[in-house]
């Protein structure tokens, strides 16, 4: 009855929230006094499989294949209820990417499991049973969820754990698994891919965010944010008004309708604060406001802020920082 | 050309800091309700389809007899059709009672080309309902949508672009296929003065467990959850206590307010 966990990879390369959930799998089989078996689908990626062992998986299921390459759920789901039945692991944890999610839900539908979704928290019970803690009504309240049946799952959100120490050291052994579906029996079919933009660090994985709202009051607003968030290696965030507004693509947003987030650092430059925003951002580490607006609700939840205009401030901090990181 | 929009009544979003634990255990949440904010991006996609293609758009949702309100909305914004789900019997499912109970209404709603749907909830925010809907249904799943790229009704296929952590991702699948819209994908338009009417006099049909064909109790109803919720709480107040950055000039406010970003090792 081990702990299982779900490594993502994307062209050949793992998503690192999956490490960050090994690790916690690692820690839960620990106090089971059982054992971690990581599973890696893809093509190409037995070097994966070799990492999981040295972020804490005992065994490793591999699943090589050309079926595989790329994320479809059907091929995916069925290699991973195959697995289930013939395993019928106790606990199975999966990252809470896109895909991760809908893999996870998948396969909650096919088995007749439940799936608690964007783990905050993971913990056992007495019985040794998964208890998890997520967030609902967009943050504004926390439950925990138990399940009624096994394997009980969950997807974690990113920076939940922390991520763990690989060690290559340790011994595990990995286990060759065939595909299930053959590419005539999968409908769905990837046609073409549009990288994002390159070295641009994504919201939901970043350790330090800086985000501008409708204070930057256009496209080129977000110019003085961008050069603090690359002094500073942050995402660049948004608020919903400025990504409706149209200055800066969707994927930057934070909040209840874009992503919810929560850095060690949230530089929130022009914000006001509305409570759909804070509602992304508000378990943030650290909260740095930087508003003209002295009754700005986002002061309310700040650590640190600064009124004043975001043109003088943004640009005199990256200079500070740049000094003083060396950047 | 058929589209089934699957929508849910949720608290309006400026609400929701005001829903307490205990209202939640209890249900009886003291909020204004709206249409799922991500759902009405799936609405404006089937209207969009229909005025492009021809055809017609059901708007459908399960919940108590007020959701119908949501249903309205739906129709008012330009859905021909709409279907509430709504029985006691349903009591407090999960995202395969209800998965299930959808897919089972979908079938006898009958020839259908597309379900949209929106990417997750703001009250259940497990975004699991798309999933369960699709494989209880067993057609493909195509979620994140940001953009339709291509449907042909008579080939009966479609080609999307997802929008995932790494980048676009275009993939072709055939039809019919569950589509969960996210943000990006469209401007909801708001209902017209006609559309309003229409939804006001509409007799909006209510099916119970019974009324949906082949639909199997014990999965449609709250014994069958696989999860439960319990221990429901705020989450803790950030016990933040703002300091105010103030200095002669604003090079000085930066020196400080990097000093403290240092001490406090978050850069």
């Amino acid at each position: 009855m081990s702990v299982f966990v779900w490594i993502e990879q994307f062209n050949g390369t793992p998503v690192s929230l999956s490490w960050e959930v090994l690790g916690k799998a690692r820690q839960l089989a620990d106090a089971r006094g059982t054992t971690v078996a990581a599973i890696v689908l893809g093509q190409g990626v037995e070097e994966i499989a070799r990492q999981a062992i040295g972020y804490g998986a005992d065994t490793v299921y591999l699943a090589d294949d050309a079926t595989l390459a790329s994320f479809r759920l059907d091929p995916y789901a069925a290699v991973l209820k195959r697995l289930i039945e013939e395993h019928q692991p106790a606990i199975l944890l999966w990252g809470g990417t896109s895909r991760g999610r809908e893999l996870a839900a998948a396969v909650s539908a096919d088995l007749g499991l439940g799936v608690a979704a964007e783990c905050l928290d993971l913990r056992l019970d007495d019985e040794g049973n998964l208890v998890a803690t997520r967030p609902i009504y967009t943050g504004n309240i926390l439950t925990d969820v138990v399940f009624r049946r096994r394997p009980q799952m969950a997807t974690v959100r990113a920076r939940a754990f922390p991520m763990p120490e690989a060690d290559a050291s340790r011994s595990g052994e990995v286990i060759a698994i065939p595909a299930v579906l053959r590419e005539e029996e999968i409908p769905v079919k990837v046609v073409g891919f549009e990288q994002a933009g390159t070295g641009e660090v994504s919201v939901a994985e970043a350790n330090i965010i800086v985000s501008g709202g409708r204070g930057v009051k256009g496209p080129e607003g977000f110019q003085p944010i961008r050069e603090l968030a690359a002094v500073l290696g942050a995402a660049v965030g948004a608020s919903r008004a400025a990504v409706d507004a149209g200055w800066i693509p969707y994927k930057h947003q934070v909040g209840q309708t874009g992503k919810q987030v929560r850095p060690d650092l949230y530089i929130a430059c022009g914000i006001s604060g509305a409570i759909q925003h804070l509602a992304g951002m508000r378990t943030s580490k650290v909260i740095v406001a930087i508003n003209k607006d002295p009754e700005a609700p986002i002061f309310q939840v700040a650590d640190y802020g600064i009124v004043e205009d975001l043109f003088k401030v943004v640009p005199a901090l990256t200079e500070v920082l740049k000094e003083r990181l060396a950047r | 050309m058929h589209a089934i929009v699957c929508l849910k009544q949720v608290p309006d979003t400026a609400e929701l800091p005001k829903v307490e634990p205990a209202d939640v255990m209890q249900g009886t949440l003291k909020v204004t309700r709206v249409v799922n904010p991500w759902d009405e991006y799936a609405i404006e996609e089937a209207l969009r389809l229909k005025e492009a293609h021809g055809g017609k758009v059901t708007a459908l949702t399960l919940g108590p007899a007020e959701a119908t309100e949501a249903l309205r909305a739906a129709v008012a914004m330009g859905s021909d059709e709409a279907v509430l789900l709504s029985d006691p019997a349903f009591g407090d499912g999960d995202a395969w009672t209800i998965g299930y109970t959808l897919a089972q209404a979908i079938r006898q709603i009958g020839q259908y080309d597309l379900v949209l749907c929106g990417k997750e909830t703001v009250d259940g925010n497990s975004g699991l309902t798309a999933a369960t809907t699709a494989r209880y249904l067993s057609i493909p799943l195509l979620t994140c949508v940001i953009k339709i790229r291509e449907v042909d009704f008579t080939a009966h296929t479609i080609t999307v672009e997802r929008l995932v952590e790494e980048g676009l991702e275009v993939v072709s699948a055939p039809l019919p296929a569950v589509v969960a819209v996210i943000k990006g994908i469209n401007e909801p338009r708001y209902p017209s003065f006609r559309g309003i009417r229409t939804a006001a006099r509409m007799a909006i049909p209510v099916w119970g467990m019974g009324d949906i064909a082949g639909l199997e109790a014990d999965k449609a109803s709250e014994a069958a959850a696989a999860v439960r919720w319990t221990n429901i709480r705020k989450p803790p107040a950030r016990a933040a206590q703002c300091e105010i950055i103030e200095a002669d000039t604003v090079e000085e406010q930066a020196r400080i307010l990097a000093d403290r970003l240092l001490a406090a090792k978050v850069i």
